[in-house]
């Protein structure tokens, strides 16, 4: 268990210390979450009818989750790139703790979600955004992204152990989650979606995690949506992990 | 812990069997290296020789038959044993946005050592290899033999008493294959036993103190480098003509003069000749009688292409890229 512990650190940074030297994935983080914001805040954001909110404030949880769902891909291209070059291998061939691999990628995409996250609120911030809440609610909505984030990193572990190149993890990535984050509330009102839409936006589980950070964040009602999206991201992360574990085995067994 | 005493054979493989699917990469395989030397695993591509290794490197687990490594099963001794190896890929696993130094650091801390001592022997492998001057620098900008050094100091962190390396210098340059050729001299020198795989046959001729050839997951000979090439017997004798249309009648006009029919390709003729004395002159003798004028020949050692080729019945490097997919 302490060589379990050592050895996902030693992954974790690894792959923290090679983010700055890869400029791309750093923009992927900063850069590009911000310029979603902007467009969306002054492009989209006058003719969407938010009522009880700023348009602002509305998007703000939205997109972060949305951002954060999407911090795992570092994950997936990482694994995929790494099996390639044949640095799984050299891992495998090492007195190390086989699952320390998934478990340092994974660890190091909190970090990375924390980073986009900070930056999305500073950014908001500067443009209008106004948290209605305590700072116990801001640094437990803060917890609930990261968690959600990680669940999410496993999800795309296992995406980057099945597909066969970085091009196609990107790719399936971005069909899966893209629809799943648009159908939900996290950019406009779901009451606004034709019914057949609106009926799987309310049960989608990005909808009531957006929903929770709004509860959490801009004083949004509560009902059950905080317990809601902590449960959402313990289930998913309870399938997942074990899916990316086990084909991790098999993968790297070949 | 299992010792290794001195006559235990470093590496020994009975009856080896992998199998992926329907093909088997791997169909009884037998091997034994003694302690301090080099076995080299010659081949060509598909012939078994990368799975063969990551069987024994514990990657990949054996259908049938024992493996052992410094006395220690692949299969259940896999995690001692992984302290006691080194492996060395042909895709130099290094991780490029690392620097050397760092990722020396990191193989050293995921061998279980304190960071300190992981560093101190990441810069002790980086002057052994000539990397100081760059121990600060992304691998990605290093050169392709720059890399494959890393690689192989990366193996060596830990000391390892025997060391895999899976196709050491395929695409390398002629100088950085010399380069790493003197390193692992080095590391021999020193008392590693070593198993290398290769389709280059000077490489296994200049390294190997023993060769198995492997064809279709088969060993299919065995022996030191001058064994197997005595084995093919005979010295070669090669004749450059001057003009590439006198090919037929020379090669009516030596026939005579081997057991074996002679080959051609433009305008060299070649034979194997029963012996050394004479040859020459009679070659030059024949040729005259029947106006064929020669550019040059000479009588040569039979070498390793030889010997793949009279074994396996095609030339070594002649055969698809089946493995890599497997």
């Amino acid at each position: 268990m302490r060589r379990l512990v050592s050895d996902t650190l030693v992954i974790a940074e690894r792959n923290l210390v090679r983010l700055p030297r890869a400029p791309d994935l750093l923009i992927a983080f900063t850069v590009q979450p911000v310029m979603f914001v902007l467009l969306f805040v002054y492009v989209f954001g006058g003719a969407i009818s938010t009522p009880g909110y700023t348009y602002v404030d509305f998007l703000i949880p939205g997109i972060i989750v949305q951002n954060i769902a999407f911090g795992g891909f570092v994950t997936a291209l990482g694994l995929n790139e790494d099996l390639h070059k044949g640095i799984i291998d050299r891992f495998r061939s090492l007195p190390m703790a086989r699952s320390a691999v998934l478990a340092g990628r994974t660890l190091a995409d909190v970090v990375t979600n924390f980073l986009s996250v900070v930056v999305l609120i500073v950014t908001g911030l500067i443009i209008g955004f106004s948290f209605d809440a305590s700072v116990a609610e801001i640094v437990g909505g803060i917890g609930l992204l990261l968690l959600f984030g990680y669940a999410f990193s496993w999800v795309f572990a296992l995406l980057g152990l099945l597909v066969s190149s970085p091009e196609s993890a990107n790719s399936v990535g971005f069909l899966a989650v893209f629809p799943l984050t648009f159908i939900s509330s996290a950019f406009v009102p779901v009451e606004s979606m034709p019914p057949g839409i609106q009926w799987f936006a309310e049960i989608n589980p990005f909808t009531i995690m957006v929903d929770a950070m709004r509860a959490l964040w801009v004083g949004a009602p509560a009902g059950n949506n905080v317990w809601g999206a902590f449960v959402w991201s313990l289930v998913i992360l309870a399938i997942f992990a074990p899916l990316a574990v086990a084909r991790y085995r098999r993968t790297a067994g070949r | 812990m299992h010792m290794a005493n001195a006559s235990e054979p470093a590496i020994d493989v009975t009856g080896l069997v992998k199998s992926f699917g329907d093909v088997r990469a791997l169909d009884g395989v037998d091997l034994e290296v003694p302690p301090g030397s080099v076995l080299g695993l010659l081949g060509p591509n598909g012939a078994g020789k990368t799975t063969a290794v990551r069987v024994l490197t514990t990657l990949l687990k054996p259908d049938a038959g024992t493996v052992r490594v410094t006395g220690l099963d692949v299969v259940r001794d896999a995690v001692q044993l992984r302290s006691r190896i080194g492996l060395a890929g042909q895709y130099a696993a290094v991780d490029e946005n690392l620097t050397g130094l760092e990722n020396l650091v990191m193989v050293g801390r995921l061998y279980g050592e304190r960071r300190a001592t992981a560093r101190q022997r990441g810069e002790e492998l980086l002057e052994r290899f000539d990397l100081v001057e760059a121990a600060k620098r992304p691998a990605k900008t290093y050169s392709g033999g720059m890399r494959r050094r890393l690689d192989l100091a990366a193996a060596l962190v830990a000391r390892p008493p025997v060391l895999f390396l899976d196709e050491p210098t395929t695409g390398l340059d002629p100088r950085s294959r010399l380069e790493v050729w003197a390193t692992i001299e080095g590391l021999v020198a020193e008392g590693t036993t070593v198993l290398l795989t290769t389709q280059y046959l000077d490489e296994a001729d200049r390294l190997a103190d023993l060769i198995a050839v492997i064809d279709r997951g088969h060993v299919i000979a065995e022996g030191t480098p001058d064994e197997l090439k005595d084995r093919v017997g005979g010295e070669r004798l090669e004749v450059h003509l001057a003009e590439a249309h006198a090919v037929e009648t020379a090669l009516g006009a030596l026939a005579p003069m081997s057991d074996e029919p002679p080959s051609a390709d433009e305008e060299t003729v070649r034979l194997t000749v029963r012996q050394r004395t004479g040859t020459i002159v009679e070659a030059v003798r024949r040729l005259d009688e029947v106006g064929v004028a020669v550019d040059d020949l000479g009588l040569r050692r039979p070498t390793l292409d030889d010997v793949f080729l009279s074994l396996t019945g095609h030339a070594a490097e002649a055969i698809d890229d089946e493995e890599k997919a497997a």
